[in-house]
């Protein structure tokens, strides 16, 4: 059954073309000699620039009205022999998420401005985060199987270039041990996606990698209980352990470490998020029985990984990468969200997931900049940052408060409904362990104001270690600032006023993901 | 039996039920300090003083709006409820819808559905629920009988039970329940919500809900909030980090009067946790000195714990509630029962569990003699109007939920939880008091004993005690630790007892005040807190706990009149004894520097023990001879050097140097007028407090405290009684009798160097030096326990076991590949299986050109193992089905 093509509009030209311009522009970069290094940054600006203004487009085309809708839809043949299709569209799921994967890319290129990482080479460096742009991009619109791996993939190997060629001393290590997980997961995902389509044919239907249509298909009606579970084991294998979940989260301290500033904060903004985004679009709306039975693992899992993930970080001795395993433990929460499978815990898990882009990703700007000043991230190294660099230290204070959840700024909003909704999750499920989960989730709470303020007060309060005593540091400068001042202002935005991404997320989160739950969840 | 007062419904609001402007625009009070805060924040660098008379004139407007607020409150009409019908009362009144465009949030919703919720709220109640309609009032006052409610019938002796008669408003309503005549007004509470964000089909609602209770928390938050401010001008004039202090003052006070208007949980929440946000950034306010950071962290932590009760006591109250946070309708639907009893009761145990973090009960209240390394002032604000009056507030604004949660009226166990936790702490804390050498740890230690007062008030069903307690506390404490702040700015910026003596003929103004706070805190007749603790003591008196709480009550009494007795020793007679230049401050503070912390302090009392001179501090506490005590006291000056917190701070490390540019040559001083005019308006206000709810003023407080869903609980309200006046003076007058004559008249009783010689009473003093070991247990045990090998086995869990599997595998994997290419490969034509391991082998290779070293080999191999065994999964997938 093919999907018919046309009703090519401005609209739907316009998201496609925002999917491919930085692909587009990287190719462009590619032929710029490589000394102009004003014309290089000045087009991946640009570049990134154009993208930006496109999404924007589209967030005020957006019919907020009815956010759970297909909005900006075109299919096109692509593959026909598999019966693949170009399909994309947006809808609530992956507005907040390909907005911020546009913001983060634009942010990162302007912070970069003169912060180049050893061994400089500005154009590749740009090129690399360009590709990657647009693997985030298209990640986060298509609708096709086939289509969702490719830039899945695409977006692996410029992160593991960054982090292999840019990074730090174990680089080498950190970048290939990303690469293989990564790949793992990505070998069972493609597997389970081939038996999706091959499933999908019974009854004389055409085969299909079409989400919605694998959707509407009703998967878990037709498959044998073993067979879904399998094919749902596949595709947990590959988003776990890009989110990553308890225990496939080893390679993410040693990546976020080794790699640059701007690759940490699109590692940690961005590419964690196709994990979780890969669950909600996809694993579960397809398959809800498997979800249903899968849900109390993961349950589990994001509750260990809640805990884990915070002791993990009492035991760091370097400011990176106790930043690094800080994400465990809030994907943790994003994840206990999504297991309970209600409308509370998967807008949660969504919400969590922009905060948690917005305040990591600051973190690790921070990180980067106190290391471009005192060329260490040893945290009994440092000390002092309020005296010597005021703006730099309440910066940090202010990311820390937003990250242990105080409510008032982002953080709160992933983290207090997702621990709300496991009180009560989707009918069928343990409610006595999922009320467990709850409480131990709620004391992670504690452990993270534990290991983010003692952070906090180890680098930032007292007064400078001998060692920078008269070392000259100069605060927060302006790239700095240009880049920060959005994320800043989006931190206490989305704490102020949640509806501003709750009221888009609801509406898709109930249509797409728990109508499917709550239709065939049995 | 249920009666239930109805009214007509109708469009119009009747004349005196329509809300006042300033209750349909209550959010203005939080929203001032919220600017002062920004603008403080942002250009207070720029302004006058350091942006300090910016958050003076704006808590100064906060301050009269929330006073407009309370006579509006007063005006407005309320339904009389007399005497002598056996009937409890729902009383189902709403504000009017009217003023709720104007609110600053769009939307406005909830108005509709609030007419029709007492309808399903009380099960069984036929019409009578129907149609009463927004803030009516024509008069039309339904019964209805229903006879479900067994525990209502039972109702206990005392309480003023209403009829169901409807009176319209009288301008003065103080005049009928003058005269002993207790009849109880209930007036409607006024609330506007409009929608935050939405979830499902569920709407959560930003609003603001005026009652009694919100009005007098209001009041005393701003009123103690603009004398802070004030006072803070000159106290802090040249702390380098002034415009942060004020910013800082002001969110506090915005997050405290954003929590008391709040007219749901989540906003409670919100406020709750600012304030626990500007705590951390006001005791760690001198951030350079460790000390003072471990106290703003442990605060922090400390609350943080408790918080994980409010976390969970919400989610279950939201859900059992029917899945809202509205304030009332959780009230509404535990005392209908609609909330099963199991639910309430884990809500409940969970809500007392923030409550005992926040408001520093045993065993969370260490943080708050730590909480002392802030600055004065803002201790002031935290022990009076905010914070750690904010769990006492929670469970007040949730009372119904603990009151049918724990039965509190009608207990046959004799104790529950909450009474028995705020009874254990007023004893523990009030023996800490007397141990401290520290002024402000002195009051602390009071603080949390007052609020176990509190605690315990509520307990046993003394709603009006314990809010009122809260209420003439507030005045009071914040008087004594502003006094606290003028003795040490007359004194270098000493809080050591030891540094004091003779100061009443130094700073009248000071002593005169601090008399009448102390006179107050010890529950003297006329004094505000004798009024106060007397309604918590009547309380326990009359609803069962006689025989417990209210005994632990009057010894509660008795310790706070010996301890702050020994204060008042200290302070303001003898001779002074503190440096009289500040050369000699210098000098002792260079001679040993920075030894002024808790652990110092203990140290301080190991190692002179060693020598065979422990009872240097005793000796000095209990010698009346002053010459004796001088000279104990001298030894100990010898080693510590007479400064304490802020002394460290004196010169360059925060540019506060506290008397450089004081006109008086050393000696201690009064202080200036913007430290005196508060003491003397906190002066004032402890003693009048008190008398509002003295029962030949007409019980005002009850005005304020006698809200809906109270009333509507069943909440008993008991009549003053002599007996329990005089008992509990009787307590605290023997408490200040067996003081004066240890600490005045030097009477010993042969008691003195007890410790020495009783290895009993010396093991009880050490526990108390030593806080219980609490600290210990936490610092020590705990949390080094979790930072250190737990998290540490946790990471080395990471990295070998976990990361071991991984390069296991991949080992194994490079092992597997090796065989197939040797022996199978070499021997077996076959494709498959050898092409995996081929694929794996020149993975690897390719990667060794990119990335060296033997564990990037083991990975690639990783990948081969890997999709082998995918291949195995998927050809199982599809031979199955």
């Amino acid at each position: 059954m093919a999907i018919i093509d046309g009703n090519v509009n401005l609209d739907n030209a316009v998201l496609s073309v925002a999917t491919f311009a930085p692909l587009a522009g990287a190719a462009v970069l590619g032929l710029l000699p490589k000394r102009e290094e004003f014309l290089v940054k000045a087009w991946a600006l640009g570049t990134s620039v154009f993208t930006l203004l496109c999404g924007l487009y589209l967030v005020l085309r957006f019919n907020y009205a009815d956010a759970g809708a297909p909005q900006f839809e075109r299919s096109h043949t692509w593959i026909d022999v598999i019966n693949s299709n170009y399909h994309v569209f947006m809808d609530g799921l992956s507005l907040p998420l390909f907005l911020l994967s546009m913001v983060i890319t634009t942010l990162c290129i302007v912070y970069s401005w003169d912060h180049w990482p050893e061994p400089r080479n500005p154009k590749a460096f740009l090129m690399l985060m360009l590709i990657l742009e647009t693997g985030m991009l298209g990640s986060f619109v298509a609708e096709d199987l086939i289509l969702f791996f490719v830039f899945f993939e695409l977006v692996l190997l410029p992160m593991y270039f960054m982090i292999g060629v840019w990074g730090g001393e174990h680089r080498q290590y950190a970048s290939l041990k990303f690469f293989l997980f990564t790949l793992f997961g990505s070998a069972l995902m493609i597997l389970s996606f081939l038996a999706l389509y091959f499933k999908s044919g019974a009854g004389g239907l055409d085969p299909t990698f079409d989400i919605p249509m694998l959707i509407e298909r009703g998967m878990s009606g037709t498959l044998v209980r073993s067979t879904e579970l399998l094919i749902f084991g596949g595709l947990f294998m590959g988003f776990a352990i890009k989110v990553p979940m308890f225990p496939f989260h080893t390679w993410l301290p040693d990546a976020h470490t080794q790699a640059p500033t701007v690759g940490s904060v699109i590692l940690a903004a961005v590419l964690l998020k196709l994990g979780t985004y890969g669950f909600i679009r996809i694993a579960i709306p397809i398959l809800p029985s498997a979800a249903r039975e899968y849900a109390p693992i993961i349950a589990v899992l994001a509750t260990i990984g809640i805990i884990y993930g915070a002791l993990g970080c009492l035991a760091q001795t370097d400011m990176k990468r106790l930043i690094a395993f800080s994400s465990v433990a809030h994907m943790g929460f994003v994840m206990l969200g999504i297991a309970t499978l209600t409308d509370y815990g998967i807008n949660a898990a969504v919400f969590g997931m922009v905060a948690h882009g917005l305040i990591t990703g600051m973190l690790f700007f921070v990180a980067g900049s106190v290391k471009d000043r005192f060329h260490t991230l040893e945290i009994k190294r440092l000390g002092g940052l309020l005296v010597q660099a005021p703006k730099l230290g309440w910066i940090l204070g202010f990311c820390s408060m937003a990250s242990l959840g105080l409510p008032g700024l982002a953080g709160f909003w992933g983290e207090f409904p997702a621990i709300l909704s496991t009180f009560n999750p989707a009918e069928g499920l343990s409610v006595t362990l999922f009320r467990t989960c709850m409480v131990i989730a709620s004391i992670g709470t504690v452990l993270a104001a534990g290991y983010l303020l003692w952070l906090f007060q180890r680098t930032a309060f007292g007064t400078p270690k001998e060692e920078w005593a008269t070392t000259e540091v100069h605060d927060v400068q302006r790239p700095e600032w240009l880049a920060w001042a959005p994320l800043l202002a989006g931190i206490v935005l989305f704490g102020i006023l949640p509806g501003i991404v709750f009221d888009i997320t609801d509406p898709a989160v109930t249509e797409r993901v728990t109508a499917a739950v709550n239709a065939r969840g049995k | 039996m249920l009666l239930l007062l109805a009214s007509e419904a109708g469009g119009a609001a009747a004349e005196g039920f329509e809300a006042g402007w300033l209750t349909r625009h209550v959010w203005l009070i939080p929203l001032l300090p919220v600017v002062s805060f920004v603008v403080t924040l942002l250009f207070g660098k720029r302004g006058k003083g350091g942006g300090a008379w910016f958050g003076v004139t704006l808590m100064g407007i906060a301050l009269l709006l929330s006073a407009g607020l309370g006579v509006e409150w007063l005006g407005r009409g309320h339904v009389g409820l007399e005497e002598g019908q056996p009937a409890a009362v729902a009383a189902t009144y709403r504000g009017t819808a009217s003023g709720d465009q104007e609110h600053p949030v769009a939307q406005v919703i909830e108005e509709a559905e609030r007419t029709g919720e007492p309808k399903a709220s009380i099960p069984g109640h036929g019409e009578a629920g129907e149609n009463h309609g927004a803030g009516g009032g024509q008069g039309g006052a339904e019964d209805g009988d229903h006879g479900e409610k067994p525990e209502k019938a039972e109702e206990p002796k005392g309480h003023a039970l209403p009829t169901g008669r409807l009176s319209l408003p009288t301008a003065e309503a103080g005049g009928e329940a003058a005269g002993g005549e207790h009849a109880i007004e209930v007036r409607p509470y006024h609330e506007a919500e409009a929608g935050w964000f939405h979830i499902g089909p569920i709407e959560v609602g930003f609003g603001f809900h005026v009652d009694g209770f919100a009005v007098i928390m209001l009041f005393t938050v701003c009123f103690i909030s603009f004398l802070v401010h004030l006072f803070s001008t000159e106290y802090l004039r040249d702390d380098r980090r002034r415009t942060h202090y004020f910013a800082s003052l002001g969110l506090f006070t915005a997050g405290m009067l954003l929590m008391v208007s709040s007219s749901t949980g989540l906003q409670l929440l919100l406020g709750w946790e600012i304030m626990g946000l500007c705590s951390f950034l006001l005791i760690g306010h001198w951030w350079e000195e460790s000390k003072n950071s471990d106290a703003a962290l442990k605060a922090f932590f400390t609350t943080r714990t408790g918080d994980v009760g409010l976390l969970v006591g919400l989610s279950i109250l939201f859900f059992g509630a029917g899945q809202t946070f509205n304030l009332a309708k959780i009230n509404q639907q535990a005392i209908t029962g609609e909330i099963p009893r199991t639910w309430l009761v884990a809500a409940a145990v969970a809500l007392f569990i923030a409550c005992i973090g926040k408001s520093a009960q045993f065993p969370l209240h260490t943080w708050l003699p730590d909480a002392m390394a802030g600055p004065t002032p803002a201790s002031a604000l935290i022990h009076a109007a905010t914070m750690v009056v904010a769990g006492v507030y929670m469970v007040g604004r949730f009372y119904p939920v603990f009151f049918s949660a724990f039965r509190i009226a009608n207990n046959a166990l004799g104790f529950n939880v909450i009474a028995l936790i705020g009874g254990v702490t007023i004893i523990i804390a009030g023996l800490l008091a007397f141990v401290q050498q520290d002024i402000k740890k002195v009051l602390a230690y009071s603080t949390v004993s007052q609020l176990g007062y509190m605690v315990m008030g509520l307990g046993v069903g003394a709603w009006t005690g314990a809010i009122f307690h809260l209420f003439t506390h507030a005045f009071f404490k914040a008087l004594l630790f502003m006094g606290a702040g003028s003795i040490s700015h007359a004194c270098w910026h000493s809080f050591d007892l030891r540094d004091f003596g003779g100061l009443r003929k130094h700073m009248p103004k000071t002593f005169v005040t601090f008399m009448i706070g102390t006179a107050a805190l010890m529950g003297l007749p006329i004094f505000a807190g004798f009024w106060s603790k007397d309604e918590i003591l009547l309380g326990a008196w009359s609803n069962g706990y006689k025989g417990t709480f209210f005994l632990v009550g009057c010894v509660g009494a008795a310790l706070t009149c010996a301890y702050m007795t020994r204060v008042v020793y200290k302070t303001f007679w003898g001779e002074y004894k503190g440096p009289q230049t500040p050369d000699a401050i210098e000098h002792a503070s260079h001679a040993t520097h920075g030894h002024d912390d808790a652990h110092d302090e203990v140290a301080e009392a190991k190692a002179p023990a060693l020598v065979g001179a422990s009872a240097y501090q005793e000796g000095a506490k209990a010698s009346a001879d002053p010459d004796v005590q001088a000279a104990a006291h001298g030894t100990a000056q010898s080693e510590r050097g007479p400064h304490d917190d802020e002394a460290s701070h004196t010169s360059d490390d925060h540019g506060d140097d506290p008397h450089g540019d004081e006109p008086l040559g050393g000696y201690p001083h009064e202080s200036p007028w913007p430290i005196t005019v508060p003491l003397i308006v906190l002066a004032v206000m402890s003693v009048v407090a008190g008398i509002i709810n003295a029962p030949f003023f007409g019980l005002q407080f009850t005005h304020f405290s006698a809200i809906e869903p109270i009333v509507a609980a069943g909440v008993p309200e008991p009549s003053f009684s002599l007996t329990v006046a005089v008992i509990s003076t009787l307590g605290a007058l023997s408490g200040l009798g067996l003081a004066y004559a240890w600490w005045f008249a030097g009477a010993r009783f042969g008691l003195e160097g007890l410790t020495r010689r009783n290895k009993l009473a010396g093991a009880g003093y050490r526990l108390l030096e030593e806080k219980y070991y609490l600290d210990a247990l936490y610092e020590r045990v705990i949390v080094r326990g979790i930072k250190g090998p737990v998290a540490g086995l946790a990471y080395w869990f990471n990295q070998n076991i976990l990361d071991g599997v991984i390069h296991g595998t991949a080992w194994t994997a490079r092992r597997a590949a090796t065989f197939t290419y040797d022996v199978l490969d070499q021997e077996v034509v076959d494709g498959t299986v050898n092409g995996v391991g081929a694929g794996a082998t020149g993975l690897g290779r390719g990667f060794k050109h990119m990335a060296s070293g033997k564990v990037q080999q083991y990975l690639a191999y990783l990948i081969g193992g890997a999709a082998a065994g995918a291949l195995v999964i998927f050809a199982i997938t599809f031979n199955r089905s």
